[in-house]
């Protein structure tokens, strides 16, 4: 049986289902519990799970988060809620240089099995300092592992697999502005494997990739495309690292054009990623450069002009495939 | 209340209240206009977060300070960006997104910033602009002014581990910062006994043997006279002080914030000390000014605000060729546009 929940709900359902799963799960970070969560997502889960388990942080990011990578350490599964991605950058160091190292200095003796999850990228007219898309950053670090899902349905699957049966640091980036977007989400339990993109719309004549928030504008651009004739096929990466390379490899050697549409910064995003990999193992079968649209190389400005300008949109998008094909307009 | 007021008249003249009263007024008028622009007509975005019952240290500050004192402080930003004199117009534009804003339409609300001014922002990272604070006042200092900088943060900032360092340090350098905690009580939905074991946030001082004192922050007399002294003191190059101004916010932590967190009796009970009201009673029954005078002030704040809302309306947007200017200094940068 399917019902129409929100990304958030979907979210909590993840959490509240591995917590009543596994006790040594548990939910930190600031307002999540008797505030229920600056953007609602914990909402409800202090009253079922009480103070030991959904746990409210002073605005203290370095420390809580040397504390959830010290019991993850010591046999616990900690969430670990960042209001936004934003904030992270101020805890980077125990992600970086502790978490994700930690296997690997210990030569395989200690694990860090936690997941960092909360809001990334633009929301509107945030500001500079509220509005970095952290993908890309984090795909750049060894020991740890990096998801980004689209749709509700993805965000449960994904953030269960992620506490249940990761045992390295996982970090799952969502959006301010997806948590109202709703969508059929069966009842019944479900886990997705990292690492799997999913062909959201099939295709022939193209291929566009994109994931987080930008699957709408590769979705639109899409439409818009088989309005014109043009088959346009959809990759939702969904865990951008590891990236699923054989799903991309197989759409590219099928439409032999690809378009790449991310909100990360453009020097070493994930769209050089795919396009280095892309070129290497798939050079015969291009027909045209590897074309992308990302963020504009600044910070994010306030005004709304400003805004649109900077961030991907659906009418580049197309343009940008129709260049790909050759096609005139 | 007056009893303590004449106690202390002596000390301040006429105009000092005169101005206190027109900077505080001037602030409350331009948050609440610009609130209900943001509600009304959408034309404010983004994070908006008021500074509706602090005015009494945005006050009692700039008349302890020169022009020349840096003021730096958090994402509530309006009211200190408006004592230290960045035109309400700029401000207002700002808040618009407008290319005449004092942040050419490019911070908004978070991000007010007045460099002629000696305003540096206006930060939305909670906590970096106490060691960035601490920064500017080591330049000061490196360049041998007397001038001292007043770093402003939250009761929330507090917990931040950037506080103990930037504490150790401008006590090991003796720094001309003065650390303004502006306790209202809240982060968010945080009340500030649920943050700590330590709910005096002055004796975080202790750690470090600042000097560090709590203060009233609903009269800007109070907040004078502990700012003034903390300011002789870094001047005179014998280092920070901390001050925890104890004050009370009356709108949500941002326009969005439902506060189910406290009470209608507690905002209300606030709202009863309410700073622009214990001003105006003090210097009406003290005879420092009369209610002509008090309406006249009143007047021209709604005239100034009235005017700046006009001056952001009729601007123009900046040019979508801004999104890559003021990035780099350089202006031969070679941005990846593809
Ligand atoms: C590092 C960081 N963490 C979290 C936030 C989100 N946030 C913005 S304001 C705020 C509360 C800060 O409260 P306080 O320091 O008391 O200042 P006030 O808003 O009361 O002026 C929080 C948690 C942020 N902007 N930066
Ligand atoms: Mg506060």
């Amino acid at each position: 049986m399917a019902r129409s929940i929100a990304f958030r709900e979907a979210l909590r359902e993840a959490m509240s289902e591995e917590m009543r799963r596994d006790e040594r799960v548990f939910l930190m970070g600031e307002e999540v519990a008797e505030y229920n969560g600056a953007y609602k997502v914990s909402q409800g889960m202090l009253a079922e799970f009480g103070e030991k388990r959904v746990i409210d942080t002073p605005i203290s990011e370095l420390g809580f988060t040397a504390v959830g990578v010290g019991a993850a350490q010591n046999g616990l599964r900690p969430v670990v809620e960042f209001m936004t991605w934003n904030f992270a950058v101020l805890a980077l160091d125990q992600i970086l240089n502790t978490a994700s190292k930690m296997l690997a200095m210990s030569g395989g003796q200690i694990s860090c099995p936690i997941v960092f999850r909360g809001g990334n990228g633009s929301a509107g007219q945030l500001g500079a300092q509220h509005s970095t898309a952290f993908e890309a950053l984090y795909a750049n670090i060894p020991g740890i592992k990096v998801v980004s899902p689209s749709t509700p349905y993805d965000a449960k699957g994904l953030l269960k697999q992620a506490i249940r049966y990761e045992e390295d640091p996982v970090m799952f980036m969502e959006s301010e502005v997806m948590y109202g977007d709703k969508m059929e989400v069966p009842e019944e339990e479900y886990y997705i494997e990292l690492g799997k993109a999913d062909v959201k719309r099939p295709g022939t004549d193209v291929t566009i990739i994109s994931f987080n928030k930008m699957m709408k504008v590769a979705l639109s651009a899409a439409a818009e495309l088989e309005k014109e004739g043009i088959s346009a096929e959809v990759i939702d990466l969904r865990t951008i690292r590891p990236l699923d390379m054989e799903t991309i490899l197989a759409s590219v050697r099928k439409t032999n054009r690809l378009v790449i549409v991310e909100e990360q910064w453009p020097f070493a995003s994930v769209s050089s990623e795919i396009s280095y990999r892309v070129q290497k193992d798939a050079f015969d079968y291009l027909d045209a450069p590897i074309r992308r649209i990302t963020a504009a190389d600044a910070p994010l400005h306030y005004a709304p002009n400003l805004v649109a300008a900077a961030l991907p949109d659906v009418p580049r998008t197309v343009k940008l495939v129709k260049e790909v094909m050759y096609l005139k307009k | 209340m007056l009893l303590k007021f004449l106690a202390v008249a002596t000390k301040f003249s006429k105009e000092t209240y005169l101005y206190w009263y027109e900077l505080m007024q001037l602030i409350r008028t331009f948050e609440l206009t610009a609130e209900e622009k943001y509600k009304m007509e959408g034309k404010i975005r983004g994070f908006f977060h008021a500074y509706v019952g602090q005015e009494a240290i945005a006050a009692g500050c700039m008349t302890a300070t020169k022009p020349e004192d840096i003021f730096i402080t958090a994402y509530r930003d309006h009211g200190l960006a408006v004592a230290k004199g960045v035109s309400v117009d700029s401000c207002m534009a700002e808040l618009y997104g407008k290319a005449t804003g004092c942040a050419k339409g490019k911070g908004g609300s978070m991000h007010f910033f007045g460099k002629e001014q000696h305003f540096f922002g206006g930060h939305g990272i909670v906590g970096a602009q106490i060691g960035t604070g601490t920064g500017l006042a080591f330049a000061e200092n490196y360049k041998g002014t007397d001038n001292v900088v007043l770093c402003f943060f939250g009761d929330g900032a507090a917990r931040q581990g950037i506080l103990h360092e930037s504490f150790n340090l401008a006590m090991l350098w003796k720094l001309p910062v003065i650390y303004i905690c502006e306790n209202n009580n809240y982060a968010m939905g945080t009340s500030v006994e649920r943050t700590s074991n330590i709910h005096d946030i002055y004796k975080l001082g202790a750690a470090y043997e600042m000097p560090s004192e709590v203060v009233d922050g609903m009269n800007p007399e109070t907040v004078h006279d502990a700012v003034a002294k903390a300011v002789k003191r870094a001047r005179e190059k014998n280092g920070p002080t901390l001050l925890e101004i104890k004050t009370y916010r009356y709108k949500g932590h941002s326009i969005s914030d439902p506060q189910k967190y406290r009470t209608k009796d507690e905002v209300d009970e606030y709202k009863s000390k309410d700073p622009i009201n214990l001003l105006r009673k003090s210097m009406l029954d003290g005879q420092l000014a009369t209610e002509a005078q008090v309406k006249e002030i009143d007047t021209r704040c709604d005239e100034v605000v009235a005017a700046s809302v006009k001056f952001a309306e009729e601007s123009p947007f900046p040019s979508d060729d801004e999104v890559l200017k003021d990035v780099y200094v350089d202006q031969d940068y070679p941005f990846i546009v593809d």
